[in-house]
């Protein structure tokens, strides 16, 4: 059985096929360091449970599960697979952690999640670590730099996959095909043929190596799409962050305390319009929507350690017209935003931990929460663009992980999991943890139902 | 706007003095903004109380940590990531230059950086040292004969002698090791009194007993590769107990010898003798496997110029243990007496050089763990 992949859908794939008596090769794409795809710089995973732990602050029934999922996606998910997946959820917690993946309690500054997510111990890349270590001391073969380049598929049968390597290019044949490889969030000319050409100034926030090459194949081969192929987990984050795999330490999380302007020192959106967990993952398709994917988040001294540190320091400026100088935006109309701005804040009385009445009167847009006017000295400032964290477009399947094809029919021995297939579950929007969720419930199913059709 | 700008990061303002204070202040501001390791080890949460980092700040957080390595394998940003986030190897080195930082006197900062010579040189000098004494004091017939019964050792070195020459060395040792720490606890800022809390230093203790911190949370500390084992917690443990033991031996040898009278050696059945054997064992097999361990560690994570530093204080155990087992083992024949002025000049060497070498590494490791303790009560009520 062959598993393209070595992401936590991939690996709990081969692991699961594995233990149920298949022979498994994992065919990783990206070198050794970057293997893993996104699962790298995940931190948790939501799973339903109906007790606390010793890492979990109390239950998360399945029901409830199922209603923050169709509060993010506003519906737009398929509710038989999404309710499959949550119910198997619940013993993926005791199965992933017997495969050493170790947890510890909410990470600090994320206490709203310590109730329903696990986080790892180490993060992401320690959990890969595990499952790699277990993989293959199962006796999972693993080879790494080795990029699928091509598919033999005959109507929904898959019968060879021809791989690249540094040793050269070779077909490699197996009775089952498992398809662990993401999205193509790190495929700029993709992201263009959608976004047109302002996905030049996407930063991506994984690695390179998410370029979905593999779900490119398999769509031409016949396998029926799921998702908005515009739709993506983009959030605001540095703009001097590299073109690739930031990861979480480029994020922001100072927007409610401030005001976002663009290009032309102009507010575009209402910065306190929840609270930061559930407006994050919305800033980085608005940035995307301002001249040159730009935006600059603006504060002033009493904002400064409100929120958590990021990796580069804001820029800091003693008067307002200094800062756009150092911005390059213009001081006349900088000046003029936040005049205007602070001329409409109301009294109120500032809680950064509640939805306060702070807010502004007569402001198009208005700022409902946490306004303050910016009038203390030293003002800063973070320039921020579009980060992309992955994309939605993947693969149909059943709820056996088996690929659905366009007539409708179930391909025979080919399975989906992970960030391939997230769009089934995920129309639109997100809920923390909930990729590896997906990654992790369908990652195991497609490696038990492939190492049964292996079999028979 | 791309340009990966590292040189902007760390929001302390004023510029560190050295370019391992600004490397490691650079990955702490790098690290507090992601905190996946929290659950690692002592030293990530002790970052996270901190939002800017100054020297005291860093050698805190360096001697806090243990080595285990954990993070650099956890770490999604570890090098041949573009960040560059080695915190293992940082913190190993900025240790090295703490210690020489709050080394008494002053003068002496330098011998860090050549340890693995200026322990050798003690230790080749004590030796010879105690060869040439007793040549040129002790009756030839004497030094190669075989001695038998109480008082055997003394008719090569009066007692009084050595316990004038050793206590005043070590209570030198003891000085010196005190003034380093009382420099090391102002500059990280933690005040007096901390130290007369005794919640905080109880803590510390079983902390620094059980190594709790070189676990890598809880799977092993991450030596060779990523694969957690805890071979290094077992044989440090094993030189740490091992040396213990035999501070214990000497300790209840004293109380032998001024408050009963009874003079060394002590056949083989008695306590002295018995808790220096179970010590010495001790301090043989765990200096091996530290040194086997060090030799495997992986390159990225090792710091390479605190090897001979390294090395040096895990020979000069070994060579303690080593020295006096034979002479328990020969102590009947006429080789008695060389091996006495070998085990002497090792183990006077030792205590020379503690102050100046690795031996501090568990004082100052001790102290922070004290420190850890205190906030882990203040700011987050748990023990």
């Amino acid at each position: 059985m062959l598993v393209v992949g070595g992401g936590n859908a991939a690996l709990c794939a081969a692991i699961s096929a594995r233990r149920a008596g298949a022979s498994v090769l994992v065919l990783e794409g990206a070198p050794k360091f970057y293997r893993g795809g996104n699962t790298r710089h995940t931190r948790n995973m939501r799973c339903a449970h109906d007790t606390a732990t010793g890492t979990l602050t109390g239950p998360y029934t399945e029901e409830e599960f199922w209603t923050d999922l169709t509060l993010v996606t506003k519906g737009n998910t398929d509710e038989a697979l999404a309710r499959f997946m949550i119910h198997e959820s619940k013993s993926m917690l005791d199965w992933i952690a017997e495969q050493g993946v170790r947890f510890q309690p909410s990470l600090g500054g994320t206490l709203s999640l310590g109730r329903t997510n696990s986080f790892f111990l180490g993060g992401g890349r320690a959990m890969l670590n595990a499952l790699y270590r277990t993989a293959e001391g199962l006796g999972v073969e693993v080879r790494y730099d080795a990029e699928v380049i091509d598919l033999a598929v005959d109507n929904g049968v898959f019968t060879a996959a021809t791989v690249r390597s540094p040793a050269g290019t070779e077909e490699v044949r197996a009775t089952t095909l498992v398809a662990a490889a993401g999205g193509f969030e790190a495929n700029i000319e993709w992201l263009k043929a959608h976004w047109g050409a302002v996905a030049e100034n996407f930063l991506i926030r994984g690695t390179r190596y998410n370029r979905g090459t593999v779900l490119r194949m398999l769509l031409d081969h016949g396998v029926a799409p799921v998702g908005d192929p515009t739709q993506c987990h983009a959030v605001a984050i540095d703009a001097r962050a590299p073109k690739f795999d930031g990861g979480i330490i480029t994020r922001l999380d100072c927007v409610v305390f401030g005001i976002v302007v663009n290009k032309h020192a102009r507010r575009f959106y209402d910065e306190g319009e929840d609270i930061w967990p559930k407006r994050y993952a919305i800033w980085g398709r608005l940035v995307a929507a301002q001249p040159d994917q730009i935006a600059y988040i603006l504060f002033d001294a009493k904002s400064l350690r409100l929120f958590m540190p990021s990796l580069f320091p804001p820029i800091q400026a003693p008067t307002l017209r200094e800062l756009a100088g150092r911005l390059r935006l213009d001081p006349d109309a900088l000046e003029a935003t936040v005049d205007g701005f602070n001329a409409a804040v109301r009294p109120g009385h500032f809680d950064d931990k509640t939805l306060d009445d702070c807010r502004t009167e007569g402001l198009d847009p208005p700022k409902s929460h946490w306004a303050r006017r910016l009038d203390t000295a030293p003002f800063y400032a973070y320039p921020v663009r579009p980060g992309i964290t992955f994309t939605y477009l993947g693969t149909r399947v059943d709820h056996r992980a088996r690929m659905l094809m366009t007539d409708g029919s179930a391909a025979e021995n080919m399975f989906a999991a992970g960030e391939i297939m997230a769009g089934n579950i995920l129309g639109q929007g997100y809920a923390a943890g909930i990729g590896m969720t997906i990654g992790g419930v369908f990652g195991r199913v497609a490696g038990r139902e492939a190492a049964a059709h292996a079999r028979h | 706007m791309h340009a990966t700008d590292m040189t902007t990061a760390g929001t302390g303002g004023t510029a560190l003095p050295t370019a391992t204070l600004r490397e490691a202040e650079r990955l702490m501001t790098v690290c507090n903004s992601c905190r996946y390791c929290e659950g690692v080890c002592a030293v990530f949460p002790a970052m996270e109380l901190r939002r800017s980092f100054a020297a005291g700040d860093l050698h805190y957080l360096a001697n806090l940590c243990h080595g285990c390595s954990a993070c650099f394998h956890d770490c999604q940003f570890s090098p041949p990531h573009e960040f560059d986030v080695n915190v293992p190897r940082t913190l190993a080195r900025l240790r090295a230059e703490s210690y020489a930082a709050y080394v008494w006197p002053r003068a002496f900062a330098g011998v860090f950086a050549r340890n693995g010579v200026v322990v050798a040189l003690a230790a080749a000098g004590g030796v010879a040292a105690f060869i040439l004494g007793f040549a040129a004091l002790v009756d030839p017939a004497a030094l190669f004969a075989a001695h038998h019964g109480p008082g055997a050792f003394y008719r090569l070195m009066p007692h009084n002698a050595m316990a004038l020459l050793f206590g005043g060395v070590f209570l030198y040792a003891l000085l010196a090791l005190a003034l380093g720490l009382r420099a090391f606890w102002l500059d990280i800022g933690e005040p007096a009194c901390t130290l007369a809390d005794p919640l905080p230093l109880w803590q510390a203790v079983k902390d620094a007993g059980r190594l709790r911190y070189l676990d890598g949370g809880g799977a092993g500390c991450m030596n060779e590769d990523e694969r957690p084992t805890d071979n290094r917690r077992l044989f440090h443990h094993l030189t740490f107990y091992g040396f213990l033991l035999c501070v214990a031996a000497t300790s209840v040898a004293t109380l032998y010898h001024y408050l009963l009278g009874r003079e060394a050696p002590y056949p083989w059945y008695d306590l002295p003798v018995l808790l220096g054997t179970l010590g010495g064992l001790g301090l043989l097999l765990g200096p091996a496997g530290l040194l086997l361990a060090k030799r495997r560690r992986e390159p990225a994570v090792r710091d390479e110029p605190s090897l001979g530093m390294d090395t040096a204080f895990i020979a000069m155990l070994f060579l303690t243990s080593l020295t006096g087992l034979l002479l328990l083992m020969f102590r009947a024949t006429p080789a008695m007496g060389m091996l006495l002025a070998v085990h002497l000049g090792v183990v006077f060497a030792l205590f020379l050089t503690m102050p100046y070498g690795k031996f501090v590494h568990g004082l100052y490791r001790f102290l922070a763990l004290v420190r850890y303790a205190r906030e882990r009560r203040t700011h987050f009520g748990a023990p």
